[in-house]
């Protein structure tokens, strides 16, 4: 007899995609399967409702007025912030900054914390999985600085090669900057690890969480990571809003990377105090129904429950494997013994942009093409795939649609 | 909507087995088109004999739409005046994008393009080796881009 916790309960899909206002379609007279979920998932109805409540009572702008309204929006954005506070597990709310997405969060590293503080000669080591967005913001930055960029590689599988990774650790080695999950392929990467050896150095982290987030816990304290970066609506949150978790100590010594109201305690023309953290890195209005629509979802998902979520994730991401596994010619890309519920793939004789068209007809949405991150792809020696990703409202039944339309596909360009 | 539409047999035809795929040496021109939202590459090489196209060929990796239609064109434009090859252009680009366009018969083959246009998002696939060839023509090194 086994002991079962509530945290054990397999997920009612069935209930939650009524959750889903846009789940309900049909997409070319068939029933909609959204399997784009690492490009966007979609919103439950309690994100779309928050922002709608916003819109309807309280908007006004924040930390402004002394009228009601904002108030209610100073305090509603502020709770966001305390949200994702305890959602990360942060020690303090000065340490969530509110960004556009993981781009401009990465960005603002980049810009206020990397070239302040690095010269010619000096290192950024990334590793050979990142999405473009954590890869060109230090190529920017290097740029300007005469710093050089080290990549760690990675084995066939698809994994980082951390022996590799720690020989390229140097004294010169000023930031390392990893994807926690990669994008194109679905790869884990052993953060611990990585955050283990790069503080041995002395040297600071930055983690891309975008596509990790959605799929299970993250605690940032106990990761001991410098900098944490997510998206909303990869988070069945609102797009235009993200997050930068950074360390206090780090932020503090930080200086603002763009200039305007809010970020500022007091202007003259002799010169401009600027505001404690994290209102310091949140020049102009910011993205306040964004933020509290991201609360919502956190919300939400914390209410399904990550754990629940992690392991029906876990069920389809292994039923899509062999399904697709299965099929003539189908090759996938990205074989991590440790991933996230997405998988790559090309067919023999059938291009993805092709497969992408095909399976759309079908009612079926993947992401076909290099997901930004075109050195992976040069890797596997692909210039794209087709990718599957898997959100907690799919089913098994919508990677047998999967499959079928694969296989429909591949027959047709025989 | 019909994916048999999009995907006619001549169109599965040509991207099986493109027509002058390969490359050209120099003194031929040469282009290079990428379509950076799919990965599409593909290089156009061209000889000229006074102002008629002699020798066309191409190479690259791309979708079924993308190598066909540069396998098509290829067929089409081979031996024309540059001004026949930018009215055949103009027809194919009427073809791809204006539902009310006629389908005159010159446009011979290249009219299995048709069921495109019900798929915008392909339309910059087919047209990418056109433009490409311009470049190519107009002896223009700069990598074409559809975005």
């Amino acid at each position: 007899m086994s002991a079962v916790s509530a945290g054990a309960l397999p997920l009612d899909v069935a209930r939650l995609r009524g959750d889903f206002p846009v789940l309900g379609q049909r997409i070319n007279g068939q029933p909609l399967a959204y399997l784009d979920n690492g490009a966007s998932s979609q919103r439950p109805r309690a994100v779309i409702d928050a922002e709608r409540r916003y819109a309807e009572e309280m908007h006004a702008n924040v930390h402004r007025g002394v009228h009601t309204l904002s108030q209610r929006a100073t305090d509603a954005f502020e709770a966001a912030r305390e949200r994702v506070r305890r959602f990360l597990n942060a020690r303090s709310s000065r340490e969530i900054v509110f960004t556009r997405g993981t781009t401009e969060a990465i960005n603002l590293v980049a810009q206020s914390f990397v070239r302040p503080r690095v010269g010619p000669g000096d290192e950024i080591l990334i590793t050979w999985l990142e999405h473009h967005a954590n890869i060109v913001p230090w190529q920017m930055a290097c740029e300007a600085t005469g710093a050089v960029l080290t990549v760690a590689p990675i084995d066939r599988r698809g994994e980082l090669d951390l022996d590799a990774f720690r020989s390229l650790l140097s004294p010169r080695t000023r930031l390392v900057a990893a994807a926690h999950v990669s994008n194109a392929l679905g790869t884990v990467l052993p953060v611990a690890e990585i955050v283990t050896a790069a503080h041995a150095q002395g040297v600071p982290v930055l983690l891309d969480g975008a596509q990790a987030v959605p799929h299970f816990k993250v605690d940032v304290e106990a990761l001991d990571c410098d900098f944490y970066a997510f998206s909303g609506h990869k988070l069945y949150g609102p797009d235009g809003i993200g997050v930068l978790y950074g360390r206090e100590s780090l932020l503090a010594a930080m200086p603002p990377w763009q200039g305007g109201g809010d970020m500022i305690l007091s202007v003259s023309f002799a010169g401009t105090t600027y505001n404690r953290l994290p209102f310091k890195f949140e020049a102009g209005t910011p993205h306040i129904s964004g933020a509290i629509g991201l609360a919502a979802a956190i919300d939400y998902v914390d209410g399904v429950g990550l754990d629940r979520i992690a392991a029906w994730e876990r069920e389809l991401l292994q039923y899509a494997t062999e399904r697709l596994e299965r099929i003539d010619g189908l090759k996938i890309i990205g074989t991590a013994r440790h991933k996230a519920s997405l998988v790559s793939f090309v067919v023999d004789g059938v291009h993805p942009h092709d497969l992408g068209t095909i399976l759309d007809q079908a009612g079926i949405a993947i992401r076909t093409g290099h997901h930004c991150a075109m050195p992976v792809m040069e890797f596997f020696g692909v210039p794209a795939t087709a990718r599957a990703s898997f959100a907690l409202y799919n089913t098994r039944a919508e990677v047998d649609r999967l499959a079928a339309a694969v296989a429909a596909a591949r027959a047709m360009f025989r | 909507m019909d994916l048999k539409d999009l995907y006619r047999d001549v169109i599965l035809d040509h991207n099986r087995r493109p027509r002058n795929f390969g490359r050209l040496e120099p003194p031929a021109r040469a282009a290079p088109g990428y379509n950076p939202l799919c990965g599409d590459q593909l290089v156009v090489y061209a000889t000229l004999d006074g102002d008629r196209i002699g020798e066309l060929r191409f190479e690259g990796s791309g979708c079924a739409i993308s190598v066909a239609s540069a396998s098509l064109m290829t067929e089409a434009v081979k031996g024309k005046s540059r001004a026949e090859a930018e009215h055949l252009f103009g027809l194919v680009h009427a073809l791809l994008t204006d539902a009310d366009a006629a389908t005159p018969p010159e446009l011979g083959k290249l009219a299995a393009l048709g069921g495109v246009r019900e798929f915008p998002a392909r339309v910059k696939c087919a047209s990418l080796c056109w433009h490409t060839l311009n470049a190519a023509l107009a002896g223009d090194p700069t990598p074409v881009s559809t975005e």
